[in-house]
């Protein structure tokens, strides 16, 4: 299969002419919802039924238990019906999911991660689908964006205590963001040829006498979601690659398109609930840069076709689709780990090594440019503040980010922040790699292995859920293993974000003076820039090196 | 004891939210999706499912169907790419292996002689999508190159012109945006039912 520049070269620039045309109104929409306050009727009925006091708002700690329990809750009830699978009605009809499987998976879709660690046509029915990871789907995005809104009002609010109301908040994002734009999507899906049924159909071709069950589902409505709220957990194990859920190059288009949506339009309402539109400008345009340049490093590390058994079979093919192609492929590879999604249309195992590499370090960046639904906009204020730190002491002046003075207590919450995620990847990666039989599951050898083992803990602890799927990670060891990456790697950085919002909507507004370092602009978009990539993404310097250099450079 | 109530209360309110929300993300959502896709394209909500002469459904346009015999495909059929899964629909998978595995080179070296004698024709003509295994291993494309190395065969089993078997492989071969944005393919479950339907395989 030929990498074709023109098709690559087109697809990226129609990927940002279109966000760029989107990213203004859909952001006005979405300040417009996290600073309306009235309800309409049927939310009033919802807060009513569900016992939420939607006119209260809520401090830092009481915002944070909100997320914590919600989270808890959820998990233990998909653990629960998982596991009671077999009372539900369904076809296939399917028994109780394994307590492992189950456990890893309720983590997995409550953290936004949607890591499967299951084959779903054989494991998980039409009913668990719908009705539980569908459902997480929509949940865990939205508690992704409250978390990034409470954020933004920390830093928009002076000398208040109150945060908002989780439930109000995390009603108004599923109801009036999420649902409206799922729906549309996924009925365009459907006008693309993906499945939106509730059974098998039973097929025989009479010429050659073969019999076939095509697999039903509500495929359409889960896809949507999956890609919008940058979840990635597909209704087919082969996911975004399977038929029924990517039918062509176009709807795959699309789904790239949905993946990026919300986190882009993101910057804009938050430039627009600080009252300085050209902050959100700024990390606009230090995700579309970074956005920019892995995509093309991606789409050069797979026209490069390196590896042995790459040049046997006389190109690239091996995991790919023939309808997407490696032009269309690489480009959905680098969205889905650039934001937390972890769709594949293509099977990353398979790519060359250097593209391989560039997904891992996509993700290590923190999931950024522009990152999952609210965790991209979050981890990038966190860099921001980090950034006007380090610019404040090459200039020596006194840090502050939008007139919040950045003290001790901002700049420890910031830094453990930024050190959580690559402490649990490598630990964690670390303490497997000496474990033999925790290896035996990963067949490959040399420091392909080695990546396999490497991407799953990336994957875990950013919450992405693509895989090298080369390694199994059903067992009891790797799926707890990767079921704590998971939790620690979305609720320890949400424990940090909601203090420092706490902290700083705690503060008077400092009027900004000729000492301010400007956060906006060229200069300070540089700034965040290195600060992101020195940061982050060299922390896994030498592990990289052991993985997918060492694969793609000793050739 | 206070905090304790607190978690207690904020328990029970997340329950009753999950449950609400179930009933409008999990339940009406889907089903409206459902029941607007029923009416507008029906076709493809349920599965792009192609019929036979006489009306019944015979395969899923989207999904590659192959008669084969223990992974060996009938030679009197076009021929999809390789797949992890045995082109069975139930499931679905890529090989997941390296780019650099030694059993990856082994299965794509033993691919390309197996096509290169079923065709006839030199390994080195051998397309990369022909012996590669695809991402979903239900993939039904394959490029017109495979499919114009296929046509001779096929024409001699059902005792069609080559001219013939060709036309329908053009007329299976996708075009336009779709085709530009990713790659054109041949659709080989449509193919094939479009060869059968010219003629049938002489026994």
């Amino acid at each position: 299969m030929a990498f074709n520049a023109p098709s690559f070269l087109i697809q990226v620039a129609a990927l940002v002419l279109a966000l760029a045309a989107v990213h203004k109104p859909l952001g006005l929409y979405l300040a417009r919802v996290f600073d309306g306050t009235a309800s309409s009727r049927p939310e009033r009925l919802f807060y009513r039924l569900a016992g939420v006091d939607a006119g209260s708002e809520q401090a830092w700690p009481t915002y944070l238990r909100s997320v914590l329990v919600f989270s808890a809750v959820s998990i233990l009830a998909v653990f629960a019906l998982q596991r009671a699978q077999g009372l539900f009605p369904g076809s296939p009809a399917l028994p109780g999911v394994d307590p492992w499987v189950a456990m890893n998976t309720a983590i997995s879709f409550v953290t936004n991660t949607n890591w499967q660690t299951y084959a779903p046509e054989s494991t998980i029915g039409i009913a668990v689908q719908m009705l539980l990871l569908a459902v997480q789907n929509f949940l865990s995005a939205a508690v992704g964006i409250v978390v990034a809104v409470a954020l933004i009002r920390g830093i928009a609010r002076t000398r208040t205590d109150r945060l908002g109301n989780f439930w109000v908040d995390l009603a108004r994002t599923s109801f009036r963001i999420l649902l409206p734009l799922a729906t549309l999507a996924a009925l365009v899906m459907v006008l693309g040829g993906v499945v939106q049924n509730f059974a098998p159909t039973d097929v025989t071709n009479s010429a050659t006498g073969v019999s076939q069950v095509v697999p039903g589902g509500p495929v359409a409505s889960q896809e949507a979601i999956k890609v919008l709220g940058t979840n990635g957990g597909g209704y087919f194990n082969a996911n975004s690659a399977h038929p029924f859920e990517n039918p062509n190059a176009l709807v795959s288009l699309f789904q790239v398109f949905l993946i990026l949506l919300i986190p882009s339009a993101l910057p804009y309402a938050f430039g627009r609930m600080v009252g300085d539109q050209k902050q959100g400008h700024t990390i606009a345009g230090v995700m579309a840069t970074l956005w920019l340049a892995s995509t093309a490093l991606t789409g050069w590390a797979v026209a490069t076709a390196q590896g042995t058994a790459t040049a046997a079979a006389g190109g690239i093919g091996e995991g790919f689709e023939s309808r997407f192609g490696p032009a269309s492929s690489a480009i959905f590879a680098a969205s889905t780990t650039l934001t937390s999604t972890g769709a594949v249309n293509v099977a990353h195992d398979s790519l060359p090594p250097l593209a391989g590499g560039v997904a891992m370090v996509n993700m290590m960046l923190g999931e950024v440019a522009p990152g999952g639904t609210g965790s991209g906009l979050y981890g990038l204020l966190i860099l921001s503040i980090i950034s006007v730190f380090i610019g404040g002491l090459m200039v020596g002046r006194t840090p502050e980010y939008l007139g919040k003075k950045i003290g001790p207590t901002q700049m420890k919450l910031a830094a453990l922040y930024i050190l959580v995620t690559p402490l649990l990847v490598l630990t964690l990666a670390g303490i497997t790699v000496l474990l033999p039989d925790a290896m035996a599951n990963a067949p490959a050898t040399g420091p392909h292995q080695f990546s396999e083992v490497l991407y799953a803990f990336t994957s875990g602890a950013n919450n992405n859920g693509s895989a090298f799927g080369g390694i199994t990670t059903s067992g009891p060891y790797l799926s707890t293993m990767l079921g704590a990456a998971m939790l620690l790697g979305r609720f320890l950085p949400i424990v940090l974000v909601l203090a420092l919002a706490g902290s700083l909507a705690r503060q008077a507004r400092i009027p900004a003076s000729t000492g301010t370092v400007p956060t906006h602009g060229p200069l300070f978009g540089t700034l965040l820039l290195g600060v992101t990539v020195i940061l982050t993404a060299l922390s896994y310097f030498p592990a990289l090196a052991l993985g997918p250099l060492a694969e793609g450079l000793l050739k | 004891m206070n905090a304790l109530t607190g978690y207690l209360r904020q328990s029970g309110t997340a329950i009753r939210f999950l449950f609400l929300a179930t009933v409008v993300l999990g339940l009406a959502y889907p089903a409206a999706v459902f029941g607007v896709g029923q009416l507008v394209a029906p076709y493809q909500a349920n599965g792009s499912i192609l019929r036979d002469g006489a009306g019944a459904p015979a395969a899923s346009a989207l999904i590659a169907q192959v008669k084969d015999d223990d992974g060996t495909q009938d030679p009197a059929w076009f021929h999809a790419r390789p797949s992890a899964v045995g082109w069975d629909p139930a499931s679905s998978s890529a090989s997941n292996l390296g780019p650099n595995d030694a059993k990856l080179t082994d299965a794509v070296n033993a691919n390309r002689a197996a096509v290169a004698e079923a065709e006839g024709v030199q390994p080195s003509d051998v397309p990369a999508d022909a012996v590669t295994a695809s991402g979903s291993g239900l993939d039904p494309g394959i490029s017109p190159e495979y499919a114009r190395l296929q046509v001779p065969r096929v024409a001699a089993a059902h005792q069609l012109g080559t001219e013939a078997v060709q036309a329908l492989v053009d007329k299976n071969t996708s075009s336009g945006l779709a085709a530009f944005l990713g790659q054109p393919t041949v659709n080989v479950t449509a193919l094939n039912l479009d060869v059968a339907a010219a003629g049938p395989p002489r026994s």
